[in-house]
């Protein structure tokens, strides 16, 4: 049986550190002169991109070809998708030609949902929508693994976008199922109605969110949501809920300063917390590559559990 | 055609009928209601109901049958013969075909094909506006002339409130019902399912139920302000039914119907992406679901409805953004009614047929839902306590998209009988 990765929503705290510890083994990899091992010998991972993506695509083209897979990309743009073809029609044709992981990115919450029980490949989400985007929030808790070394009773605080964003549902659903206590923060209009649920607390006021924090995220703010009213200006938005050096000051000494990037400088933080001493934005960039390289490599074994073989 | 139906529990609302006796149907009328033992003898058909219930049969005035323009989803054949097969003896079908009903023509054209190829009474109901466009009024008076019942752009609401008031008083004229589809769409944000924790938690922009009632609240104002009548199309909040509640306490001239799926499924049933719990409005909570079984039980919510919506696979079976909004009913209403509203006490049988078949009537202003003798004949029999097992290859409906698949519910027409002729006998098509 073939298992997927469609959100840290279907994984299980043992599974979740499973891949964490199998993801610190490949960051050797990564630091190697030569890096290059024979994990996907033969195996084939197709990139599936619906939406613009540097980091994540790049991230896993380079995991796979890390370990000797054969690895394609595939951009709507550039493909039959223009042509008016299915989402299912796409997905079963990458299929049929010897696919073993399929990485999707989609725009539509649902889509690799929608394709996983399709295909014989195992189905990697790499951002579906609003919904999830499991590998980042991997790559976030390896990185605060890293440095904190667990995750029990650590506070994240979570602020910006949190209504359009992905990235905080998985971080949200990983880090509460290994103990952190997740503190959200921003504007409002930028808050889902009923998120509380998800066993989170909501600020409006930055330093509510941040005070205490042993991790401070920033989620990148998009002009387009100026557009659509949700917030008056990018401006107006640094002014009450960006995050520059006297207010990070509200989290704990060594608190953490991360983001999934891309940075909008000057927005969510300002220039000196993005370079400052507590930023470890670039580390999570590298470690985005060895979490990709340790779920590709888990998926070819038979699964994240620990008892997989 | 002569027909004998012995030793059912007739339910005959209208006329005060809840007892066991025999219903006899002649030259297509309902010719005696009561025992007769002069009639033994006569060549007819007869049918013992004993055990069972026979009723007025069914009056939908909420569905789609796509005809003309997307056959592929479903026509008026199909479409009523699902309708026969759920005890649905009358429908009045929606405008948003392709073209709009919005002219005498495509009134007369539907009522001629229903006439051709039919299984049930059809009637239909005109747009508002002009291609449902919300900027002009459509030929109200001629397609009521036509045979058109009601009007409404059902699908999307009258956005413009002076349109809305004009169609209102322009209708009134002509006693013809107006039937508001309630949706403000700036409050409904593009959103694909009920605001809230699920939808927030998977990553899917939600419909406010304030979209609805903001909606639902203006059309009632408008009613009281200029006198005119409004029917509320698919009520799904607490709060419509609380705004129709109180307006009909003040004597608004308002009216208003729900869907089997708002008092049987919740947003929950949309984990997973389910497309075919896609609807719009959409399904709501707990909460609402026992607001609308309160509506019901007090007679706030006159009718009950399915708002058959049948799409093609490939139009549930995608993205659940792009998945079209709606699923199919007409088979499986009265079903979900008696498991989910009579056997839980919500209401009795005289009143599900009240609001299955009476009410309905008395808003499109048809002679339906009513055994008096000299009425025509449109009769169904079921046994209520009766299981069966919803098999959606099995529906008759060209579409598939029900979230019912695989339910067990309760009583299953046996017998229809249409302008005094059998469509169903035993279950099966004649």
């Amino acid at each position: 049986m073939k298992q997927d990765l469609l959100g840290l929503k279907d994984l299980t705290a043992e599974e979740i550190m499973n891949i964490l510890k199998t993801a610190q083994t490949m960051k050797l990899i990564i630091e190697q002169p030569n890096k290059k091992t024979p994990h996907l010998q033969g195996k084939t991972v197709v990139n599936l991109f619906y939406e613009n993506s540097t980091r994540t695509r790049l991230s896993f083209e380079l995991a796979a070809k890390y370990m000797s897979a054969n690895a394609a990309n595939i951009t709507a743009s550039g493909s039959s998708v223009q042509k008016g073809e299915t989402l299912i029609d796409t997905a079963e044709t990458i299929n049929a030609m010897g696919t073993d992981i399929l990485i999707m990115r989609h725009s539509m919450s649902g889509a690799p949902h929608l394709i996983a029980p399709l295909v014989s490949a195992s189905v990697v989400n790499a951002g579906d929508g609003m919904n999830e985007h499991p590998t980042q929030a991997l790559l976030d808790m390896l990185t605060i693994l890293d440095k904190k070394g667990g995750f029990k009773g650590l506070k994240v605080a979570i602020v910006g976008d949190i209504y359009h964003s992905r990235v905080v549902r998985s971080n949200i659903y990983g880090l509460t199922k290994l103990g952190a206590e997740v503190i959200l923060g921003g504007p409002s209009t930028l808050i889902p109605q009923g998120i509380e649920n998800m066993g989170v607390k909501v600020f409006n006021t930055v330093h509510e969110a941040i005070i205490d924090a042993d991790v401070v995220m920033g989620l990148r703010i998009q002009l387009e949501r100026q557009k659509k009213g949700l917030f008056p200006s990018v401006r107006e938005y640094h002014r009450f809920f960006g995050i520059d050096e006297k207010r990070l000051r509200f989290a704990k000494p060594d608190a953490l300063v991360m983001h999934p990037g891309p940075v909008n400088r000057g927005v969510e933080f300002s220039t000196s917390v993005i370079d400052g001493e507590q930023s470890v934005i670039t580390e999570q960039v590298t470690n985005g590559v060895a979490i990709r390289m340790a779920v590709m490599y888990l998926l070819s074994r038979g699964g994240f559990s620990v008892t997989a073989e | 055609m002569k027909i004998l139906i012995k030793n059912g529990h007739v339910v005959d609302p209208v006329n005060n009928i809840d007892k066991v006796t025999d219903i006899f149907i002649d030259k297509g009328v309902i010719a005696e209601v009561g025992a007769d033992s002069e009639l033994e003898g006569l060549e007819m058909e007869v049918i013992d109901a004993s055990g069972k219930i026979v009723s007025p049969g069914l009056v939908d005035m909420h569905v789609h049958l796509r005809d003309p323009g997307q056959e592929y989803k479903e026509d008026i054949e199909t479409g009523t013969k699902s309708a026969a097969f759920g005890g649905v003896t009358s429908v009045a079908c929606m405008p948003n075909t392709k073209p709009v009903v919005d002219n005498e023509a495509l009134v007369t054209y539907i009522k001629s094909k229903a006439k051709d190829t039919g299984y049930v009474n059809v009637y239909p109901i005109g747009a508002i506006s002009k291609g449902l466009q919300g900027k002009e009024l459509a030929e109200i008076g001629e397609m009521k002339f036509a045979g058109a019942v009601a009007i409404s752009d059902d699908g999307r609401p009258v956005v413009d409130s002076g349109l809305m008031r004009r169609a209102m008083e322009y209708a009134d004229m002509f006693d013809m019902t107006v039937i508001s589809h309630c949706e403000d769409l700036g409050l409904a944000n593009d959103g694909y399912m009920n605001e809230g924790p699920t939808a927030t938690a998977m990553g899917l922009r939600g419909i406010s139920r304030a979209s609805e009632e903001v909606m639902v609240s203006r059309d009632i104002l408008i009613a009281e302000a200029t006198g005119t009548a409004i029917h509320i199309a698919h009520v799904s909040t607490r709060g419509s039914v609380e705004l129709v509640r109180q307006a009909k306490k003040r004597g608004v001239r308002v009216t208003c119907e729900t869907c089997p799926h708002y008092f049987t499924l919740t947003e929950k049933a949309v984990e997973g992406f389910n497309t075919n719990a896609k609807m719009n409005p959409p399904l709501r909570t707990d909460d609402d679901v026992e607001a609308i079984k309160e509506g019901l039980a007090d007679g706030t919510i006159d009718c009950i409805v399915t708002d058959h919506a049948p799409h093609h696979i490939d139009e549930k079976q995608c993205e659940f953004a792009l998945a079209y909004n709606g699923i199919i009913g007409l088979e499986t209403s009265l079903g979900l009614s008696l498991k989910y509203l009579v056997k839980t006490g919500v209401l009795t049988i005289t009143e599900l047929i009240e609001k299955m078949s009476v009410n309905p009537s008395k808003i499109l202003g048809i002679s339906k839902g009513s055994l008096a003798e000299g009425k025509i004949a449109d009769v169904i029999i079921f046994d209520p306590e009766k299981e069966w097992t919803v098999d959606i290859n099995k529906l008759h409906s060209k579409s598939k998209n029900s979230p019912y698949d695989g339910w067990t519910l309760c009583g299953k027409p046996e017998y229809v009988i249409v302008n005094g002729e059998i469509v169903i006998n035993q279950g099966i098509l004649l």
